[in-house]
């Protein structure tokens, strides 16, 4: 029984979080001793440098009807190819997409569904997984002996492994239905340029500390140098200094980037539950008894409007040498 | 028309979460139970439809008896009744078919869930709830307005967002944005005094399954102390982060 991944594309091509997914599964596969088959869906050009992370196979899907993402349609696509591919085991990142989707699957193939998934299985009878759970202040392990598995796997959790190898690609189809369409997609408003949040390797965000919404061209600067997400505090995006999609912690986004900046933020309980699997923190912030500084691994105690311009600069002739 | 907001009863966000029986269960001791944020949010907005509507508005929560304050609030913020599914939600994919077992006779034209509870964020019921009940699911669902039974709804992409239409019935799993954290209503004496008298129905859970068990938990490891560096030798920092961090 073959383990099949979702190759999620964004707007016709991959990105890190699907080469993780694809590792992941080929891994996975390897553990229960089968091979890793992948569905990419509206995009074909790519397909064949999923061998290189390890996919057996791919299959293609092309159909005008599923040109724009639909969770509905996508949901039973991935049905149909795991039936095609005698999948027992669907791997799924856990990005927007994939938390849309990943349900319907998981009820659809009345499979034991696992979400925010952060390793590979510690055992594989039964089925344990380590996952993040009271968000991001625990993880937990969980087991299924569920016959049919979803697993959801955290984005900048996994390893990207390059196998160098080579696979076959083979067309599959699926036309959305009637039922998939009772939804109908009017308008896309995406920033354009931006990194995306939870799948930023690096991320800059501010807080309450930065006094206005006027100040945050030096953040920006910031992030830019760095090629950087910005991200903010709770209590700016509830009085509008900065757009919701950007709050990060328990009731906005949990993000686990490589290297996590945070500037003017004093740390409280719930913005580090959605940020302290960062790994690797920097504060910086006027009061040495932030809480902060405690979850960090390094800090600045100093003023943002005289520290950030210094580390921009400093940045800035950082990249100019090397 | 009829509104079904499905309510998880979670620890208050400023909880220090810890373990018992040998990092086996979750040590409720000293815990404030809330109605978890992501669904408050989802209450809100139908509580706006009502008034708008004069739609009739149930909450429902899968638990034992100890979750009923949580549905009680809920009802004192202004829900009409309210429904228990007497069982330990231990399962996402047993609470979502209990939910469906009830919901499926009772024809809801709406139903408002949180995108994920706060506690085990798992954001599996919604998505299972409305695959059994065969009814489009919005996930991470930010923006709602109604116009008969046709309901333009907005949706959080990764690095945006989408704006979709579609008749009733739906399941939207919301989030902050459905209504804004001013928006949110805090139960008056009135609505208090008035949630005592108002219905709570004890429904026993039917035949369950459980597809995943929680083996242990962790907590995650303790920080090493933190470097701190001179706010006038920035560029230790930026060495560090090079050297150090490997991160640039």
């Amino acid at each position: 029984m073959a383990v099949l991944v979702y190759a999620e594309s964004w707007n016709g091509s991959f990105k890190k979080a699907t080469y993780e997914a694809v590792s992941y599964a080929a891994q996975l596969a390897n553990k229960l001793g089968t091979e890793a088959i992948a569905l990419t869906i509206a995009n074909s050009d790519d397909a064949a440098q999923l061998g290189n992370y390890g996919a057996s196979k791919v299959l293609v899907l092309t159909n005008d009807s599923l040109n724009t993402f639909n969770n509905q349609a996508y949901a039973n696509a991935i049905v149909a190819a795991a039936e095609n591919a005698g999948a027992d085991t669907i791997v799924i990142s856990n990005t927007n997409k994939g938390k849309s989707v990943a349900p319907i699957v998981a009820a659809k193939r009345e499979a034991g569904l696992i979400t925010n998934v952060l390793e590979l299985p510690s055992s594989t009878s039964p089925f344990t997984v380590k996952r993040k759970t009271f968000s991001s202040k625990a993880f937990a392990n969980y087991s299924t002996n569920a016959a049919q598995k979803v697993i959801s796997i955290t984005p900048n959790a996994q390893e990207v492994v390059a196998t160098g190898g080579s696979t076959t690609v083979e067309s599959f189809d699926y036309t959305a239905t009637e039922s998939d369409n009772r939804l109908s997609s009017i308008s896309i408003d995406r920033a354009t340029g931006k990194v995306s949040l939870t799948e930023a390797e690096l991320v800059v965000s501010a807080g309450r500390g930065l006094k206005g919404p006027e100040n945050w061209g030096m953040i920006e600067e910031l992030a830019d140098v760095l090629g950087a997400a910005t991200a903010c505090s709770k209590p700016v995006a509830d009085i509008g200094w900065r757009p919701h999609g950007e709050h990060v912690g328990q009731t906005g986004i949990a993000i686990n980037p490589e290297l996590y900046i945070a500037i003017g933020i004093s740390g409280a309980i719930q913005h580090l539950a959605g940020v302290n699997s960062s790994k690797n923190i920097v504060v910086i912030n006027t009061d040495p008894e932030a809480p902060f500084f405690k979850a960090a691994d390094y800090g600045i105690v100093g003023d943002a409007f005289e520290v950030v311009p210094k580390l921009i600069d400093a940045l800035k002739v950082y990249k100019a040498n090397n | 028309m009829k509104i079904l907001v499905c309510i998880s009863h979670v620890p208050d966000t400023t909880s220090k979460i810890n373990f018992t029986n040998n990092n086996t269960e979750f040590d409720s001791n000293g815990i404030t139970f809330v109605i978890n944020p992501y669904d408050e949010f989802g209450l809100t907005r139908a509580m706006k439809i009502k008034e708008a509507t004069g739609a009739s508005l149930t909450v429902l929560n899968v638990g034992p008896v100890s979750t009923e304050p949580t549905l009680r609030k809920a009802l004192a913020i202004g829900a009409d009744d309210a429904v228990r599914i007497d069982a330990e939600p231990t399962d996402a994919a047993d609470v979502a078919r209990l939910i469906a077992d009830y919901a499926k006779d009772q024809n809801y034209d709406l139903i408002i869930t949180g995108r994920e509870s706060i506690d085990y964020n798992g954001g599996i019921v919604p998505g299972m709830l409305a695959t059994h009940l065969d009814i489009p699911f919005v996930n991470a669902c930010i923006g709602f307005e109604l116009e008969g039974t046709k309901a333009t709804v907005i949706r959080e992409i990764d690095g945006g967002k989408e704006t979709l239409e579609g008749n009733l019935p739906m399941l939207l799993a919301g989030q902050k944005g459905l209504v804004d954290e001013k928006e949110l209503r805090i139960p008056a004496m009135r609505g208090i005094m008035m949630a005592r008298k108002k219905p709570l129905t004890v429904v026993a859970a039917g035949e369950t399954t459980k597809q995943t068990l929680v083996v242990s938990f962790e907590l995650p490891e303790v920080k090493a102390a933190c470097t701190m560096i001179d706010a006038g030798n920035v560029e230790q920092l930026v060495e560090l982060l090079h050297t150090e961090a490997k991160v640039i």
